[in-house]
């Protein structure tokens, strides 16, 4: 069933398990106490941070399988994706698998797309279960996205951190105690922002508009959710986020939480927070789930956004489109 | 943005973003450039009275004196310290012969995983190369100027 | 050493020290206003160097501060244009080559320290 252009699952697909794997600087953080595996060491035992990438993400989704109590001949299909060029890191890693592969990109937001994809299929009963998994680091981002790792340049006030860390879901028709009830599919949205180094600026119109049909299509207010999740605004953007909602008369200060905001343990003044298709992926994989599986969250709203750029379209000038996709879960009493 | 795609590239929202920058802090990134500038300046004078006191001079002393900093940005920037003193020094560390040093060994290093042709040595120039480019470029114009004058 | 010459040499500690500063801190004000990329601010403050050395305006701050002027990337600029402007004396062919002549200590020395680092170091990850 469909409404606008949110996605209701009637048989309420289940987040059937779920892991998270999470860098050295990431751990001293709040997800810390949550992640499966911390490193010790960014390079985790590779001799490049792009294999380092791959094979985190390749841990968090065999971890996945694996607290799920499955073997990958119940896998019906993975969805994975990650922000370096022809999603190396995600490819690789299902070179590592026995069931089938669909690449996503969709930048910082592709662990929601995932989500949303997976819950699809299942609803649909085209599959049983399906991982929905994504990652990224630091260092490979950097090196991709701006300068080497040993420039000495400085960071602009605006800039954000890209997480080191993979996380991965299992979504299934009917184990598990977290339910997928519906989701809203995001539109690109470019209001001219381009300024790279100031993403929460350029995302949170697209956060906004997929927040707001998601409210019109589902009936609800903001005050209907124990919390609302975005994913790498920053402290920036989450501000402009909540002004741009206030616009439209929704307030969800008080229910509001960027991944991008609380991963770290101290924003200091210089940067805005986390970013990076792991950050979502890892805060919504170890702390969001374990505290939704123990109760505290019943009604949760989580609206990845991601950056849709290269840095050939940053070097031709062109402004930032970004995008949003909405999923909303919700616990299922256990009797069920 | 081109075509029926274009949405309003939105005048008011950028001026409000722009709004809410966070304040760059002009005098503390200033007197962290001064200070570390002028200390690698004050080094090189250093190194100019050893070398004259060594027996150089001229183009020799000249030409020693960027060639040890050079050396000693490119070490600096191996062991991984130049860009925590480029963090807070900004253009103090940018700005000296040691800068230009670290801005090619670091595209040397970081692609070094994909071979030492088409890694290290094609991407050694990466961000230095418009400064050689550029350099050689108006060192001709300068050079063909004087020539006529 | 007579007192005279020690001042001397103090003095010219204190001018390299402050107009070398002064050129960083005038390239980081234009990194606060525009945000400019380490590459292109070292690409302008070198060409800065060269108009100025073509314009005969750089030589006395170089005399007055020595490593002052000559250490900051504009001191490259200023090496590039009075490379040309010497050669220009001598005829048309060393005009062209003479500036990359007069740079080719501080390239040659970049080049070859840039391999050997890279041979020896890895790019460590940051924290902060």
């Amino acid at each position: 069933m469909k409404k606008g252009n949110t996605l209701f699952f009637k048989t309420r697909p289940r987040v059937r398990s779920f892991a998270a794997v999470c860098g050295s600087k990431e751990r001293e953080g709040v997800i810390g106490g949550y992640a499966d595996v911390t490193l010790t060491d960014d390079m985790y035992g590779e001799s490049t941070y792009e294999k380092a990438e791959c094979k985190m993400l390749s841990n968090a989704i065999s971890l996945a399988v694996e607290k799920g109590r499955l073997t990958d001949s119940d896998i019906d299909v993975m969805f994975s994706g990650d922000l370096l060029n022809q999603i190396i890191s995600a490819s690789f890693a299902a070179r590592d698998f026995q069931f089938p592969f669909l690449g996503l990109y969709s930048a910082c937001s592709t662990m929601s797309e995932g989500m949303l994809l997976a819950a699809a299929l299942c609803d649909g009963g085209f599959a049983e279960n399906c991982v929905a998994a994504t990652g990224s680091h630091f260092a490979s981002a950097e090196r991709q996205y701006r300068y080497p790792l040993e420039l000495g340049c400085t960071r602009p006030p605006q800039s954000q951190w890209t997480v080191t860390g993979a996380g991965a879901c299992v979504i299934s028709q009917d184990t598990g105690d977290i339910a997928i009830t519906n989701a809203t599919l995001g539109r690109v949205r470019d209001w001219g922002v381009t300024d790279v180094n100031n993403m929460g600026a350029a995302m949170a119109p697209a956060a906004a508009d997929t927040l707001i049909r998601h409210f019109n299509d589902t009936n609800t207010d903001p005050s209907d959710y124990d919390i609302i999740i975005t994913g790498d605004l920053g402290a920036l953007g989450s501000r402009i986020l909540k002004d741009l909602m206030w616009e439209k008369s929704l307030d969800i200060s008080a229910k509001h939480v960027d991944c991008g905001e609380i991963i770290y343990k101290v924003i200091e003044d210089e940067f805005q927070g986390g970013s990076g298709a792991g950050c979502s992926a890892v805060v919504m994989n170890s702390y969001i789930f374990t505290k939704m599986s123990a109760g505290l969250y019943k009604k949760v709203l989580f609206a990845a956004t991601g950056a849709l750029l290269s840095t050939v379209s940053s070097g031709q000038g062109e402004s930032i489109p970004c995008i949003s996709h909405a999923v909303e879960f919700e616990t299922v009493p256990s009797d069920c | 943005m081109t075509g029926r795609n274009s949405q309003n590239s939105n005048n008011n929202y950028l001026k409000y973003v722009r709004a809410l920058d966070p304040p760059t802090k002009h005098f503390k990134n200033c007197l962290a450039a001064f200070g570390v500038g002028g200390l690698i300046c004050t080094i090189g004078q250093f190194l100019r009275y050893m070398l004259a006191y060594a027996g150089l001079s001229g183009d020799e002393l000249a030409g020693a004196v960027s060639v040890i900093l050079i050396f000693f940005g490119c070490l600096l920037t191996g062991l991984g310290v130049y860009d925590r003193i480029g963090r807070h020094a900004g253009a103090g560390s940018i700005v000296p012969i040691t800068g230009f040093a670290n801005s090619v060994t670091s595209p040397a290093i970081e692609f070094k995983t994909e071979g030492f042709i088409y890694g290290t040595a094609a991407k050694m120039f990466n961000v230095a190369g418009a400064i050689i480019v550029y350099g050689v470029f108006s060192g001709v114009i300068v050079g063909i100027i004087y020539y006529f004058l | 050493m007579p007192t005279q010459e020690i001042l001397d040499i103090l003095l010219m500690y204190v001018k390299a020290f402050v107009v070398g500063g002064a050129i960083c801190v005038i390239a980081q004000i234009v990194i606060n206003i525009t945000s400019l990329t380490s590459g292109k601010i070292l690409v302008f403050t070198m060409l800065a160097g060269v108009v100025l050395t073509a314009l005969g305006l750089y030589q006395p701050l170089v005399d007055f501060a020595g490593a002052g002027a000559t250490v900051p990337i504009s001191g490259f600029g200023y090496l590039l244009a009075n490379g040309a402007i010497k050669g220009a004396e001598k005829g048309f062919f060393y005009a062209v080559t003479g500036s990359l002549t007069a740079a080719s200590a501080g390239v040659t020395a970049a080049v070859v320290f840039s391999l050997i680092m890279s041979l020896l170091f890895h790019s460590k990850t940051k924290r902060n």
